[in-house]
């Protein structure tokens, strides 16, 4: 299964936790990537095409490596699907620094609403298993595995 | 990897085979078993191997599935003073468990009015992504749920008195301590109290058919009188709430293990020294976590007796909605054992594996003393589940621990390739099994063929004496997120 948004692609890997969700990202520069990881995220919560842009926030995190910054990006949604009832598959995303890193981010999505949306998994946590970030011949590409 | 057949279905792998390895892994399966689990497991069942302070073997249960940190069914016991207490070993819904509940309802009472119960219960039981719970807690109540777990909801009219008995240490863990629990934890799961979560968490209605009654003396005790009873099984855990908290600890840990001079072969083992700081703090909230999770399962207890006495018209005592047993499938505890023939306090972790204490261990409820404590495998929503006890074999290898479900062979991605939601759900209908989900491609996830055979599970739990099969329950109702 493959998804394009953007230049941002991603794809869930089937041998790597068969419980959870395995994602592999790829992004032509780190902000893509990042923005990237929040669609994938939200498909792993609803189908997408049924959420409208109702609300947006502002995000801003640092993280000491970029790979523990994507460890918070996903977190901190993860965090707000549980604490304020809303999912975002939309990120505009700028990481900026050399260590500690820097993510500011506008996020858009709806509160979640099982009348109107079609409801899939309840993502528990960001797992530290097989995480990785690199850059690649495209860009950049990450791997990070879902507690569901 | 080399396998060395060291008894009927157990398998160890020598130290030999990974550097690092402090103690030798063992594997509970068959034949058929083990060759499902894979090489992932072996890998992961050995990286935990090499944890420090860790004694006897780095276990993997018959259920042994590959995961993240410990593999699904990981067990492992660590010195207090030399060891090291792991989120990983854990996993991030902490004290995910099992309730069942009996009733005096015959099947044919049920049947009539099936539909409405399940309804009912999808109703007042919220599940799925994003769903609030119906305890409306202040901060102040939220700590004292953290404290005392279901003893706070029996104290708020939430459950009876007698529940308490019949949870594992009582439905609330002593070491729980809400100061090392974050804000972010605290408003994560405030509001959660009294949901079901989704994946493969649910609220069934069972029966116990005449060929799911294996050992009638034990089932007996056990509050399991004829073919026909039903059930009620529960399997949820901490969710927001103890998500968060594992989520908290792990990212420091992964920090300070340096600091400690601790190397683990996958990141998702962080941890720290038991008697550090660190450990120490995410021990208390692990515990507090794990007591809302009891909690959780109390408060979601009443809203099915209150819906049953509904349905019924006739009060959840005059039904007979009495808890047979709540048991934690995914904790770390002090608790002692014998290691080298000396008895010593141990921190035993369980990930997707069950505690499974034999007879005459005081930890086991009085009633169920002689017998062992209960031990409840969920199975698949199409195939059923198990009731099991505990045995002195356990107690003696594998640390008083056993299998905790069917566990999956196949990807939730497979499973949608394979399953249609709403055929299965048509499917299984027709069957007899009621299903209401919040989410029809959840229901395909969870479909039977994405289950191991769980007889194949048990009869390795029984044929290896950890554990030993008391009754089997067939599904007539299921509510899912």
């Amino acid at each position: 299964m493959r998804h394009s948004r953007r230049v941002g692609r991603y794809r869930y890997l089937e041998d790597v936790a068969i419980a959870d969700c395995a994602i592999e990202l790829e992004g032509g520069d780190l902000d893509d990537l990042f923005a990237t990881a929040a669609a994938a995220l939200a498909a792993v919560m609803v189908d997408p095409a049924t959420v409208p842009v109702t609300c947006k926030r502002r995000l801003a995190l640092e993280a000491e490596t970029r790979d523990l910054l994507l460890f918070d990006w996903l977190g901190e949604l993860i965090f707000r699907k549980d604490r304020d009832g809303e999912v975002f598959p939309v990120a505009d995303v700028t990481v900026a620094g050399d260590g500690p890193y820097r993510l500011d981010a506008v996020v858009r999505g709806a509160p979640l609403d099982p009348a109107h949306m079609e409801l899939r998994n309840d993502p528990k946590a960001v797992t530290l298993h097989a995480l990785a970030l690199d850059s690649s011949e495209r860009g950049w590409r990450a791997r990070v595995v879902i507690d569901l | 990897m080399r396998l060395v057949p060291i008894g009927p279905d157990r398998f160890e792998i020598p130290t030999s085979e990974k550097a690092g390895m402090r103690v030798p892994a063992r594997l509970y399966a068959s034949a058929a078993l083990l060759e499902g689990m894979g090489a992932g497991v072996l890998d992961q069942v050995t990286n935990v191997a090499c944890l420090p302070g860790i004694v006897g073997a780095a276990l993997c249960m018959p259920d042994g599935h590959r995961g993240y940190g410990f593999p699904i069914g990981g067990v492992a016991a660590f010195r207090t003073d030399t060891g090291v207490v792991s989120p990983g070993g854990i996993g991030f819904d902490i004290n995910c468990g099992m309730r069942l509940v009996r009733t005096r309802l015959l099947e044919d009472e049920v049947r009539p009015r099936l539909q409405e119960l399940v309804d009912r219960l999808f109703a007042a039981v919220p599940a799925g992504v994003g769903t609030k719970g119906f305890v409306r807690l202040r901060a102040a109540d939220f700590n004292d749920v953290m404290r005392r777990g279901a003893r706070w909801c029996v104290e708020h009219d939430l459950g009876w008195r007698e529940d308490l008995d019949r949870i594992e240490a009582g439905g609330c863990l002593a070491a729980a301590d809400p100061a090392h629990v974050s804000d972010r934890a605290r408003e994560r799961g405030i509001d959660q109290l009294g949901t079901l979560g989704s994946g493969n968490h649910y609220l069934e209605i069972q029966v116990v058919r005449p060929t799911g009654l294996h050992d009638p003396a034990r089932a007996r005790v056990f509050g399991i009188e004829s073919a026909g009873q039903v059930f009620v099984m529960l399997h949820c855990g901490s969710r927001g709430f103890g998500h968060q908290v594992g989520t908290d600890h792990l990212r420091l840990f992964d920090r300070v293990m340096p600091r400690y001079g601790i190397r683990v072969h996958d990141r998702e083992l962080a941890c720290a020294p038991f008697r550090s700081p660190e450990g120490h703090a995410y021990f208390g909230a692990m515990s507090a976590a794990a007591n809302v999770a009891f909690a959780n399962r109390q408060v979601i207890t009443h809203r099915i007796r209150d819906v049953f006495a509904s349905v019924f018209g006739r009060d959840a005592r005059v039904l007979g909605l009495e808890v047979v047993y709540d048991v934690c499938h995914n904790t770390a505890k002090l608790e002692r054992h014998v290691v080298d023939g000396t008895e010593m306090e141990l921190l035993v972790h369980r990930k997707g594996a069950t505690r499974a204490f034999g007879p005459g261990a005081p930890d086991v409820p009085a009633p169920y003393r002689d017998v062992g404590q209960p031990v409840i495998i969920g199975g698949s929503m199409e195939t059923g589940s198990a009731l099991l006890v505990g045995t002195s074999t356990a107690m003696g290898e594998t640390f008083g621990s056993t299998a905790h479900g069917a566990g999956r062979t196949m990807s939730r991605h497979e499973a949608k390739r394979r399953v249609q939601g709403p055929k299965l759900v048509a499917d299984m209908a027709a069957r007899g099994i009621v299903v209401r989900a919040r989410s029809l491609s959840g229901v395909a996830e969870e479909a039977g063929l994405a289950y191991k055979d769980l007889d194949a599970v048990v009869d390795v739990c029984e044929r290896t004496g950890i554990s030993r099969r008391v009754a089997t329950f067939t599904p007539i109702g299921n509510v899912k997120g």
